[in-house]
């Protein structure tokens, strides 16, 4: 009967350890079991591609299986890879990495910045980031010992974290700042402006910057800004990325991570004892996806932008107001007009009109009066879906008068 | 201009408002372009594909490869034309190789293309030699796949 007992309960008995038990579970995970139990729901809640991985890429996947890659690669992944992806990175963002030293090949980004914040924080240091923001940055820093120390974001800051508000929030403890641009979940990018602005920061203040980019590749109009491409911090910043989002690899579990070799030798320690190596069979698609894949990348992202400005401009049609995202493919409309909660707004939405949207509130406190839209569905999806948001907003505003 | 062309190659029903939102330029200048473009021919029709073989009343198709003799002037394109213009010839192209002529011919039954072959296509003088290979089942057309599923939905409902 070990399941029934209480989080509280079992941390007591040390069963679970006081860490794993106390941390608050997923807000999404909450919500994932609600929606599991209503039928035809058109889902704006998914954070993944609606596009199946580019053939050529999954061909590469399968050719691997049948010459018979099944075995381990080298801890830091396949040469051949770490050296596409130098180059990758070198003519997108013209930083170099080197390919030996300087690159770790991880099963996922979320590997990625496990490792690097087991790598680096000692007990009780803190670890800066923005809210609202990814679901595992708090659970990751504390569960690697550290504290996250969260820095508020709004529409009034195009929802990227300031330089000077992290600034009033450095303290002896302060290791590192943990960004993540493009953003998940308000679609927010950072400027070259803002950026410096950190930059400039960090320097002062000997401070890691880590920088998750997994949604570099996803901008509409404008141009990403590669964190250590800016002059001078290529040695304090750890860039963690991956072909999830760019090359729709979701399943495939497949990133990496680039830093100064100090870095990547103490990430590749835990690497090897935890993880040995990312799969074969993917790493070989990720090299087919470096090599031939960039009209795949160019063509989702114009599908993207078009879905992106549809959605963007029918919520604000429909009195959802919304920032322009620029980025990833969310866009984090404000709820507030509807004078509900995002957590009521988006249950109320899925029971009455079978709309799913992820509550702001599940990217931390900063995300409450919001609702994440991912716009990564069919066009005739998003119509739908919009056009019940249309009328559920309009029943909410006669209810509430 | 160009996403314009790509946004209907990819569904012809969508409307200048929704395509002036994808493309994010005004509903007019949208409009124009299209005007334009079916005037000028650069949009030749608006059509659907019908999955046929569904409503089980599929014609016949063959596609036949044709040697033809070039006349001088006009190389292959009056030949081409004598051949085009049957009501039956569904689509042709000049291709490279071993025949010239590509045609895709569609008929009501086998007996409509073999008598299309026999009666017009092979007795035309430049006509050397034809090859007619009956269609047996449709995969692909138009960047369209008949036989995958459709919508599956491989994705969690929700994830982060």
């Amino acid at each position: 009967m070990l399941n029934t007992k209480s989080p509280a309960t079992e941390a007591r008995d040390n069963l679970i350890s006081q860490k794993v038990a106390t941390l608050p579970p997923s807000g999404i995970r909450k919500f994932f079991d609600l929606l599991s139990s209503v039928e035809d729901v058109i889902s704006l809640s998914i954070g993944e591609p609606d596009f199946v991985t580019p053939w050529h890429i999954r061909e590469a996947g399968i050719y691997s299986l049948e010459k018979g890659y099944t075995m381990y690669t080298s801890n830091s992944g396949m040469p051949e890879l770490r050296q596409e992806l130098a180059s990758y990175l070198e003519l997108h963002y013209g930083v170099s990495y080197h390919p030996e030293h300087e690159i770790l090949i991880t099963t996922g980004s979320s590997e990625g910045l496990d490792l690097v914040l087991r790598a680096i924080i000692n007990p009780g240091d803190e670890v800066i980031i923005p809210n609202p923001c990814y679901v595992a940055y708090p659970a990751d820093i504390i569960l690697a010992g550290g504290v996250p120390i969260i820095v508020p974001t709004n529409e009034e800051t195009n929802f990227v974290i300031r330089a000077t508000d992290i600034e009033a929030r450095i303290t002896k403890q302060t290791k590192a700042i943990l960004i993540g641009y493009p953003a998940n979940p308000t679609g927010a990018v950072m400027s070259k402006k803002e950026a410096d602005a950190i930059a400039d920061l960090a320097k002062k203040h000997d401070l890691l910057v880590i920088s998750d980019e997994i949604y570099a590749r996803l901008v509409y109009g404008v141009e990403h800004i590669c964190f250590p491409s800016l002059p001078g911090m290529k040695k304090r910043t750890i860039l963690i990325s991956g072909f999830s989002k760019s090359h729709a690899m979701t399943g495939w579990r497949i990133g990496y991570v680039a830093a100064d070799h100090r870095f990547i030798q103490a990430l590749t320690k835990i690497h090897q004892y935890t993880m040995l190596c990312a799969p074969t069979m993917t790493q070989m698609a990720a090299i087919e996806a470096l090599r031939n894949g960039e009209n795949d990348v160019e063509k989702m992202v114009q599908e993207y932008n078009r879905r992106r400005r549809f959605m963007v401009k029918r919520l604000n049609e429909i009195g959802l107001p919304c920032f322009e995202p620029k980025g990833a493919f969310f866009a984090f409309p404000s709820i507030k007009a509807t004078r509900m909660n995002s957590e009521d707004f988006a249950e109320k939405l899925l029971l009455e009109e079978k709309v799913a949207v992820v509550p702001g509130l599940a990217f931390g406190p900063c995300g409450e009066g919001f609702v994440r839209c991912c716009y990564a569905t069919s066009l005739p999806n998003i119509e739908e879906a919009l056009r019940r948001m249309d009328r559920f907003v309009r029943k909410s505003r006669l209810r509430s008068e | 201009m160009k996403e314009i062309f790509e946004i209907l190659e990819q569904n012809a029903r969508a409307t200048p408002e929704q395509i002036s939102t994808m493309v994010d330029k005004p509903v007019s200048a949208v409009k124009k372009i299209i005007k334009q473009a079916e005037k000028d021919g650069t949009i030749l029709k608006y059509k659907a594909i019908i999955n046929w073989p569904k409503l089980e009343k599929e014609d016949i198709w063959a596609l036949i490869e044709v040697r033809v003799t070039p006349q001088r002037g006009v190389g292959f394109d009056a030949i081409a034309e004598r051949i085009y213009q049957f009501p039956e010839v569904y689509s042709a192209y000049l291709v490279s190789g071993t025949y010239d002529l590509s045609i895709l011919v569609r008929g009501k039954n086998m007996q409509e293309i073999s008598s299309f072959v026999a009666e017009k296509l092979a007795p035309l003088e430049q006509v050397q030699s034809s090859v007619t290979h009956f269609l047996l089942k449709r995969y692909k057309e138009y960047g369209e796949t008949f036989h995958l599923p459709k919508e599956t939905n491989r994705r969690l409902p929700i994830t982060p």
